[in-house]
């Protein structure tokens, strides 16, 4: 196995009165696609917000490419190397996509190469380019959040549910996408409970619950282990099957 | 996908259209007014003297719009940079008593330029320390926000007090910003109003152009819709923060420095007595918008001015009455701006 580009050690997260994480222990290799999955509650948003630095670890280690970032700011998490697409999108809905794009471009140009690799991925976006995020529907707001993650290369990605709520056509273009941004090599943690998408994307899986890592492995040996699936997943996720 | 969910993620391609209710609403107020003063020169008077008590009204609320909406900050002590920018022209105008005096229209532009420059330079260094000893304390804290800004808007006009003393003065406009100028038959405006008008518009497109065309701007616009995902996307908000709201103190001593002229006196107390006005044009204009925060100004001042003129008695609750029907109506404000 490829070493590791994110280590989280016994990361414990409160948020108010909350004890959310409780330990979680996970390892994302580098260049891998690796999914965290989990039911509702299990605190796999809290484990990409708490890496992002969003919300601080109240205990434990945070790795990143060799570097100790548990008590880093926001800002130098990002400036190190780290995209996040957060579960509600955020795009900013009075900026332009062109806006949108050049603001996530931190040399504070657009590679015009980049630009077209995304057009192809997501043709749409070349057509509303100079639109107000605001007035794209859900899908396209979920495209152009994917977009401005890749406008520059980054070494980790963190998407939290890119799926949800999206139409069945549209979630099988982003899965699409996504292949495509896997077979450039990017590093990708994914949160996400359709398990259908998850499994034709995910190299290495980790299952939460509670707040902890309950299991980690190979995506195929859990694709192919249905009793595992139905224990660690329960109904919820044999819903999306 | 169905054919229709296709169709649907393809029309919402459409650009916005441009919401010219609001921008309308000022002048259909202007043109309902006309028949009810009767006169058409005293028409024009008030209105003008309207657009620039407007334009005054929205360089002080400019830059509290923009500490709202970027930082979610009630900044109550944001009239106090008014009265610190009022009395700073002070620093220029005794000194250059010569050139306030003089006949020559360069160097009554020059002491005004001079005033502002000083106001604006004072009170935004007061605002980079009021927000690092009042404000960093209590951010996402509205209730501490409220009583230390206004504990901090007393201290410094004590500090105003302790240097200039308690008692109104008294400034003159630059020789050439006095009177009125001919625009027609019986019709005659004042010209500092005039000067007034163009400094506000001045102001407004130097924030429209550094908002929209910068990167500070852009950092700005994103900042006030979604502070966290700015940070995510790699930038310090904390000095987007503080170089915003130097810059909103900055501004309010620039409508110091015009309204003192405006009334030709200065007290220890303006800035405070212009701040419940300044709340409600912020308030009516959307938290954080610009473009509402002008309307709003303009709005303000023509109903204020308007009905001074036709019911006296109602002048009084006239800005209460607008931002209750305009709020009413739209419920944030003419152009609420989307936060996540």
């Amino acid at each position: 196995m490829p070493d590791p580009l994110l280590t989280l050690e016994g990361v414990h997260t409160h948020i108010g009165r909350y004890h959310i994480l409780q330990g979680v222990d996970f390892e994302v290799p580098r260049g891998s696609f690796t999914v965290l999955l989990g039911r509702n509650g299990a605190g796999k948003t809290t484990t990409l917000r708490t890496i992002m630095g969003l919300w601080k670890a109240s205990q434990g280690n945070i790795r990143f490419a060799g570097q100790d970032m548990t008590a880093r700011p926001t800002p130098e998490i990002a400036a190190a190397g780290i995209a996040y697409i957060p579960e509600n999108m955020s795009v900013f809905s009075g900026l332009t996509v062109r806006e949108n794009l050049l603001l996530a471009a931190r040399a504070g140009k657009i590679d015009a190469t980049r630009l077209e690799w995304i057009f192809s991925l997501f043709p749409a976006m070349q057509r509303f380019f100079g639109s107000a995020a605001g007035t794209l529907s859900g899908g396209q707001k979920q495209m152009l959040a994917i977009a401005r993650a890749l406008i520059e290369p980054r070494d980790l990605i963190l998407v939290d549910e890119p799926t949800k709520g999206l139409a069945p056509a549209i979630v099988a273009n982003m899965i699409k996408a996504f292949r495509e941004v896997k077979n450039a090599g990017a590093t990708v943690l994914l949160v996400e409970q359709n398990f259908m998408a998850a499994k034709m994307l995910g190299d290495a899986v980790a299952v939460m619950d509670d707040g902890r890592i309950v299991h980690r492995g190979a995506m195929a040996e859990l694709a192919a282990d249905h009793a595992l699936q139905h224990r660690l997943l329960g109904l919820h996720m044999d819903a999306h099957q | 996908m169905t054919d229709r969910t296709a169709e649907r993620e393809e029309t919402a391609l459409a650009s916005p259209p441009i919401d010219w209710i609001p921008i309308l609403i000022p002048v259909a107020v202007a043109l309902i007014a006309l028949p009810l003063i009767g006169s058409f020169s005293t028409w024009v008077t008030l209105t003008v003297a309207a657009l620039a008590m407007g334009m005054i009204i929205f360089i002080m609320a400019s830059g509290l719009t923009l500490v709202f909406g970027l930082m979610d900050v009630i900044n109550f002590g944001h009239g106090v940079f008014i009265s610190v920018g009022a009395y700073m022209s002070l620093l220029v105008l005794r000194p250059l008593t010569g050139w306030v005096e003089s006949p020559s229209l360069a160097l009554n532009i020059g002491v005004l330029v001079l005033c502002i420059l000083v106001a604006m330079a004072v009170s935004g260094m007061f605002g980079l320390v009021f927000e690092r000893l009042i404000i960093r304390p209590v951010y996402r804290q509205h209730l501490k926000q409220i009583l230390v800004t206004m504990g901090g808007l007393i201290i410094i006009e004590q500090l105003l007090h302790v240097f200039f003393g308690g008692s109104p003065i008294t400034i003159a406009l630059p020789q050439n910003f006095r009177g009125g100028l001919a625009i027609g038959p019986d019709m005659i405006v004042e010209r500092y109003r005039l000067i007034a008008v163009v400094i506000g518009v001045a102001v407004f497109l130097a924030m429209m152009l550094v908002l929209n065309r910068t990167r500070i701007g852009l950092l700005v616009r994103a900042g006030v819709e979604n502070p966290e995902m700015v940070e995510a996307l790699g930038y310090r908000i904390r000095r987007l923060f503080v170089g915003v709201f130097a810059a909103g103190s900055a501004l309010a001593g620039l409508g110091g420095v015009m309204w003192g002229f405006y009334q030709q006196t200065l007290t220890i107390g303006m800035g405070l007595q212009v701040l419940v006005l300044i709340f409600i044009v912020v308030i009516i204009g959307g938290l954080g918008s610009i473009g509402g925060c002008l309307i709003g100004s303009l709005l303000v001042a023509l109903v204020a001015n308007y009905t001074a003129f036709l019911e006296p008695k109602i002048a009084l609750i006239s800005n209460i009455a607008l931002m209750l029907v305009v709020l009413m109506w739209r419920p944030q404000g003419l152009y609420p701006v989307v936060k996540v």
